[in-house]
């Protein structure tokens, strides 16, 4: 298989975007999946289980230094940075950038670095430029760089933000990437 | 993109992941602090910011001047040493610590406190004032230690900025503070000077986790968010000293994201919260 990870960041309008993509995602997905949603501090207690009913992957919040492994969807924790180390990942508390923590730009970065050419990223509905700049990380190394069509995005502007960046970027209706991701394993 | 530029890219990395290294060779040896095994991906993002911040065009530029310049290490210390911290970051952590581990701690004639990695002190006021609520602060021994004596100088002053007030009273509430925060603090143009009382009996001292041994044993030990910084090799280090200076059924706080999972003594402790990750030595 040439991919190891597929990295997903979204903003606003993330949850309902995140259940069609999960419902489409099929048990048996060989790649392991680790997701930058922004939120608000109950994010954990609420929209976890909700998305849980849609998905036939098993949910979690990262731990710091668990292994990345396939068959599970990991969501960063609330107001931790979620880093790709090696094998594992890792937390930070470092500042906000681009005003959030957890930030999709931290999490496609050192994705980048660490996995090189076999990064799929992936940026879904948002408001503001989060992602823009790690997935052009993430071309830049050679992994594949994947965006929602701005035009089925409740938000356009984290997916226009991420193609004025990365022109090349695989364009796919919301509706199309869970299969797309399933073709590439 | 083309594979030219992927190259390019790569090897700029290369070159950047050499430099990471001569940095931290450098410093060790000139200065004695190991960073070496601390977590790569952090740490990149944070020197960078340090290079971004001094406005130096690379790391082997910093590392020059850090070289010939000890001041300039004590602002890279610095720079590396002060995360994002509040005082009652994370309540329900506090509010945990107050409901399972304060009945605990009453039952001792007198307790020994240990903040490992105290920052700019945030965590100690914190603490100072749940135990002083809970009627627990005159038996109570604080240590409190950092890596750097340049923040643990900022930490012993008690000042911080007036504005972050606000969040911290309502991070206090959250809490289960039964007082009035603003009671524990006198403001002053934009500072907010907390009460002197409050942190006069604590002994603060410079300690690295990555070198320094055990030095007294502990009935609660406090070490959120530092250990996520280091690699597993340095985390099962810290662990194994955190468990050795803990007393038998003391407590330990770590953050929220943070787990028992690099601890060599895991099957040692007894969840005492969950989710807020308080556990108890019980073996």
């Amino acid at each position: 298989m040439r991919y190891r990870l597929v990295v997903m960041g979204a903003s606003l309008g993330g949850l309902n975007a995140m259940q069609v993509l999960l419902k489409s995602l099929p048990k048996d997905f060989a790649l392991p999946l680790a997701v930058v949603q922004h939120r608000d501090k109950d994010f954990v207690d609420t929209a976890l289980p909700a998305l849980r009913a849609h998905s036939l992957l098993p949910l979690r919040e990262v731990d710091d230094k668990q292994a990345i492994e396939p068959g599970w969807v990991d969501f960063a924790p609330n107001d931790y940075h979620l880093l790709v180390d090696g094998d594992h990942y890792a937390l930070s508390v470092d500042e906000l950038v681009n005003l959030a923590r957890p930030a999709v730009d931290v999490l496609f970065i050192s994705a980048a670095e660490a996995l090189g050419p076999e990064v799929v990223g992936v940026i879904l509905t948002g408001t503001g430029v989060d992602g823009a700049q790690g997935l052009q990380a993430i071309a830049a190394r050679g992994g594949l760089a994947l965006v929602q069509d701005p035009a089925t995005a409740e938000a356009p502007g984290m997916p226009s933000a991420a193609l004025a960046c990365v022109p090349q970027a695989v364009v796919l209706p919301l509706e199309g990437i869970g299969p797309f991701l399933a073709r590439l394993t | 993109m083309g594979e030219g530029s992927e190259a390019d890219s790569a090897r700029q990395q290369e070159v950047e992941a050499v430099e990471v290294r001569l940095l931290l060779e450098g410093i060790r040896s000139l200065y004695g602090y190991d960073f070496r095994d601390y977590a790569p991906a952090s740490l990149g993002r944070r020197l960078r910011k340090i290079l971004e911040e001094e406005g130096l065009p690379s790391l082997s530029r910093l590392l020059e001047m850090i070289l010939h310049d000890p001041a300039q290490m004590g602002r890279f210390l610095i720079a590396l040493a002060v995360p994002t911290t509040a005082m009652f970051r994370d309540p329900g952590f506090f509010l945990a610590l107050r409901q399972k581990a304060v009945p605990l701690l009453k039952d001792l004639p007198f307790f020994r406190v240990w903040h490992a990695g105290c920052s700019t002190g945030e965590e100690v006021y914190s603490l100072a004032i749940l135990l002083e609520e809970e009627g627990l602060l005159p038996k109570a021994r604080r240590y409190a230690t950092d890596l750097s004596q340049e923040v643990i100088d900022k930490a012993k002053e008690g000042i911080f900025a007036a504005k972050a007030m606000q969040a911290y009273t309502n991070n206090y509430a959250r809490s289960g503070g039964h007082g009035s925060f603003s009671h524990y603090y006198t403001a002053k143009h934009d500072l907010a000077i907390m009460r002197p009382d409050l942190a006069r009996e604590v002994v603060w001292a410079t300690h690295n986790l990555v070198s320094d041994g055990s030095f007294n044993e502990f009935n609660l030990i406090l070490c959120r968010n530092v250990m996520i910084y280091f690699n597993p090799k340095l985390q099962e280090r810290v662990h194994h000293l955190l468990y050795d200076s803990l007393a038998m059924g003391g407590v330990l706080g770590l953050g929220r994201g943070e787990s028992l999972l690099g601890s060599p003594h895991a099957d040692c402790y007894r969840a005492l919260d969950v989710s807020e990750k308080i556990f108890v030595k019980v073996k």
